[in-house]
């Protein structure tokens, strides 16, 4: 039950954020909708259900948004740097990278968030490793792999995920 | 105050956008161009769609809902593509010293894809 109320609220209030309007025929249609979706995807949808709204969840999540945000604007700049530059500073390679979490969206949300920061672009998980495509390699030592690329997500998944 | 805000955002874009370009010109092979490609315009498309939300405010909670798919759906996208094409035989561009972990795991696996 609980679960199928997570998924109608996350798909109502979407179709909220689509149409803008509290007019009276948008919200019956967006309803009406969002039930038939949700007797179709609740049982799949999500397995932290109504959970999910926890206060201390929430503020991680807002934590993750702007750690994620900091790091996305510096992986565009690095980037645009080595672009920019004539010489094309770049030393790529493939690394792996273990992860200690546990869940499959959590690693699912480190894996993009990996693509999404500096210089960094994951190529494949398989179990616990994360093979990692890396313009610049730094170093080839597991731990130095670890804290360059994902810490600091990794800690605050692991409070929101597990 | 709102539009100028805008403004600045939909010009930021469009500078990232132009060094995504510019990068996927200038890189040796594809896993370094979609490092340009990804990177360049998640934000570029950020910056533009939540520029154009905050110069049109009715439209903001509609720009958002599109930025949060765009900013799910790239990753994923330029993984799959990485990933596919180190499956039909692309080797990265690497200098001499450069690893490849991926190389190893790929004989184990087969030819299930």
């Amino acid at each position: 039950m609980s679960k199928f109320i997570f998924t109608f609220f996350v798909l109502f209030t979407i179709w909220i954020g689509f149409t803008t309007s509290l007019q009276p025929q948008e919200v019956i249609t967006g309803s009406i909708l969002s039930l038939i979706i949700t007797l179709f995807a609740y049982k799949t949808f999500s397995k932290t259900a109504l959970s999910f709204f926890q206060p201390k969840r929430l503020f991680n999540i807002l934590k993750y948004l702007v750690v994620f945000l900091i790091a996305l604007v510096k992986s565009n700049f690095d980037v645009a740097k080595r672009v920019i530059s004539p010489s094309l500073p770049i030393n790529p390679g493939i690394v792996k990278y273990n992860t200690k979490l546990k869940s499959d969206i959590a690693k699912v949300v480190l894996a993009n968030s990996i693509t999404l920061t500096p210089g960094t672009l994951t190529v494949d998980i398989i179990d616990d490793a994360l093979h990692i495509h890396w313009l610049d390699v730094k170093s080839k030592e597991p731990d130095i792999i670890f804290k360059e690329i994902g810490e600091q997500f990794e800690i605050i998944l692991k409070e929101i995920f597990e | 105050m709102l539009n100028i805000l805008g403004y600045i955002l939909v010009s930021v874009g469009v500078a990232f956008l132009f060094l995504g370009a510019f990068g996927i010109f200038r890189m040796p092979d594809i896993y370094t161009r979609l490092q340009a490609g990804t990177k360049a315009t998640t934000l570029g498309a950020l910056g533009t769609i939540l520029g154009v939300g905050l110069i049109q405010p009715e439209w903001f909670l509609k720009t958002l809902v599109i930025a949060i798919f765009i900013a799910i759906s790239n990753p994923i996208s330029s993984h799959a593509l990485a990933r596919g094409s180190y499956k039909i035989g692309h080797k990265p561009f690497m200098k001499d010293d450069g690893v490849d972990s991926y190389s190893e795991v790929e004989l184990n696996e087969g030819e299930e894809f």
